[in-house]
């Protein structure tokens, strides 16, 4: 510690975008750092994640058994089986629950210290996001996935673009579920206490993302219309149905670039949430 | 007496508490109760699918989630806040519980009433209602007994449950998320009949810590169904049993746990 370094990374909104990029990638840099001490919470976490696999994993093999040519909705047994087991390695990659880390700050008023920041709230918390999720998916994907592999057969990718769709789904999964965190999160700028929208997005996410049971076996009307009109199905339900390879190459492509564009919807009204409450925040805490 | 008006304060403190977010606190009691709603929904979505799970129909499943539920929404109204006990020693709030001159476990479950639980409460037992009521059920005093005994033991069973996943906050402060594992995992494990799991997991589950004792054991013999696993008609009588069996180890892990907390204050 006898050497100092006293030098700022270049942070400005207007400067040239090398700065902005190395600003973003130091964030999220410190993103996956903080998520890197807590080793003793990811075993259990995963150790969850495993026991909760089995018992959804066994459920819907279950109803594989007794359904009409044994493919419920369209599924087979070993699609069924990918979808839970990569399901439950991804709950942690997107984050589905418990992050009130910005209702937090705003009901304590520590909200102050990261408006005089010169990163916007909604990209500096959506880069250390990114990198809560890089942290996720090495550390948490691949638990409940060979658990998985373990105890049922699962089905093996045919198709060479399943990969890599999976991939940018995933990520693009990662985005939309920041951006309704954010949102959610956000509500405590007008409530003060956000407990109640979080409670009611822990429940709904869970359900219409696809965890509980692949949305296909809903009528097919709802499901459809869950898909175009909500950001819920491209959380899970998107990626699942893509690794698993439910549908062809060309529908699959289609239901990603649906994902796409909620991604950048929700981003943009987090944005515009961020800007109306900025201009009536009143500052608590003394 | 005075004992009881101290119990009293601090529930009276905690009611004053949630009413002043009035708006926070009726969506936190909804949101809850969709908790158990989409439990049952997800009951109905999967028999679109199917006619039988496990070699049960939707009504006999049906009775087997509303006994589940109806058991879980009780212990998670009165006990479930325990599981926030981590948050307790890891913060060093436990120090300022233990030297209070009330027993630990009581002023625990007070410091955060969950007033908010009480609708869903309400609904599982709807649920528990509607499915005694589609199924055809031949009644005897013996099921009479039962049929209101099994909530209960239910309930006492997932408070064990609930006490012992907490305790381990005493060993392992950072244990995070692994008593969920047990306690809404058993409760997802109880909502289905238990033919659906292969050998080992349900001989781990069912049999060794319980879960067939809390909603299956007890809904076969409400239907006088013979067990498609071999456990005699009466096994669904032993419910209580294992509620009582379950909540002495519960006591003695707490007690033993609370001896071996060190604070973690500076």
């Amino acid at each position: 510690m006898d050497r100092i370094d006293a030098r700022v990374l270049t942070i400005s909104r207007n400067g040239p975008f090398r700065g902005s990029a190395t600003t973003f990638g130091a964030l999220i840099g410190s993103g996956f750092r903080r998520y890197s001490t807590y080793r003793q919470a990811t075993i259990a976490g995963t150790f969850t994640n495993i026991v909760f696999g089995f018992l959804r994993c066994y459920v819907l093999l279950a109803v594989v058994e007794g359904a009409a040519g044994q493919q419920p909705a369209g599924y087979d047994a070993e699609q069924l089986a990918t979808y839970v087991w990569v399901g439950q390695g991804l709950l942690s990659v997107i984050g589905l629950w418990g992050w009130t880390e910005l209702a937090d700050r705003i009901r304590t008023g520590d909200i102050a210290a990261d408006l005089l920041r010169p990163v916007s709230p909604v990209v500096g918390y959506l880069a250390a996001d990114l990198g809560r999720a890089l942290h996720g998916a090495l550390t948490r994907f691949g638990g409940p996935l060979l658990a998985g592999a373990v105890f049922f057969p699962l089905r093996t990718p045919t198709r060479w673009q399943t990969i890599p769709l999976f991939v940018l789904s995933v990520t693009l999964a990662v985005v939309v579920c920041f951006g309704c965190r954010y949102l959610v999160n956000a509500t405590a700028y007008w409530l003060h206490d956000a407990r109640g929208p979080i409670m009611v997005w822990t429940l709904g996410a869970g359900v219409l993302g696809g965890l509980y049971f692949p949305l296909r076996l809903l009528p097919e009307e709802l499901a459809l219309a869950l898909w175009v009109a909500t950001p819920m199905p491209s959380l899970l339900q998107t990626p699942l149905d893509v690794i698993a390879e439910r549908d062809g190459p060309l529908l699959q492509a289609g239901l990603v670039g649906l994902q796409a564009v909620w991604a950048v919807a929700v981003l943009l009204l987090a944005g515009v949430v961020q800007r109306r409450a900025e201009r009536r925040l009143v500052v608590q805490g003394g | 007496m005075g004992e009881l008006r101290a119990y009293g304060a601090l529930a009276g403190a905690q009611i004053r508490s949630a009413m002043s977010y009035r708006a926070s606190f009726l969506t936190e009691m909804v949101a809850n109760t969709g908790a158990t709603v989409f439990d049952v929904f997800t009951v109905l979505v999967l028999f679109r699918a199917t006619p039988a799970i496990g070699g049960f129909s939707l009504e006999e499943a049906l009775l087997i989630v509303g006994l589940s539920s109806a058991g879980f929404a009780l212990a998670d109204m009165t006990v479930g806040n325990v599981d926030r006990l981590k948050l307790y020693v890891r913060a060093g709030t436990l120090d300022a519980v233990l030297v209070r001159p009330l027993p630990a476990l009581p002023q625990l479950l007070l410091m955060d009433i969950p007033l908010r639980k009480t609708l869903r409460v309400v609904f599982a037992f709807v649920v528990l209602c509607g499915a005694v009521a589609v199924n055809d059920i031949d009644w005897t005093p013996g099921r009479l007994v039962l049929v209101v005994l099994t909530p209960l033991a239910g309930c006492v069973f997932f408070a064990s449950i609930f006490v012992i996943s907490a305790s381990l906050a005493f060993w392992w402060v950072d244990s995070g998320e692994i008593g969920a594992a047990f306690t809404y995992g058993g409760r997802d494990y109880t909502s289905y009949p238990i033919t659906v799991y292969s050998s080992w997991f349900r001989a781990l589950f069912a049999y060794a810590i319980g879960f067939a004792f809390v909603a299956y054991q007890p809904a076969l013999a409400l239907l006088g169904r013979t067990d498609p696993l071999g456990l005699p008609g009466w096994a669904g009588f032993l419910s209580p049993l294992a509620a009582l069996a379950s909540a002495s180890v519960a006591a003695m892990v707490w007690r033993i746990g609370i001896r071996h907390y060190r604070s973690t204050g500076s």
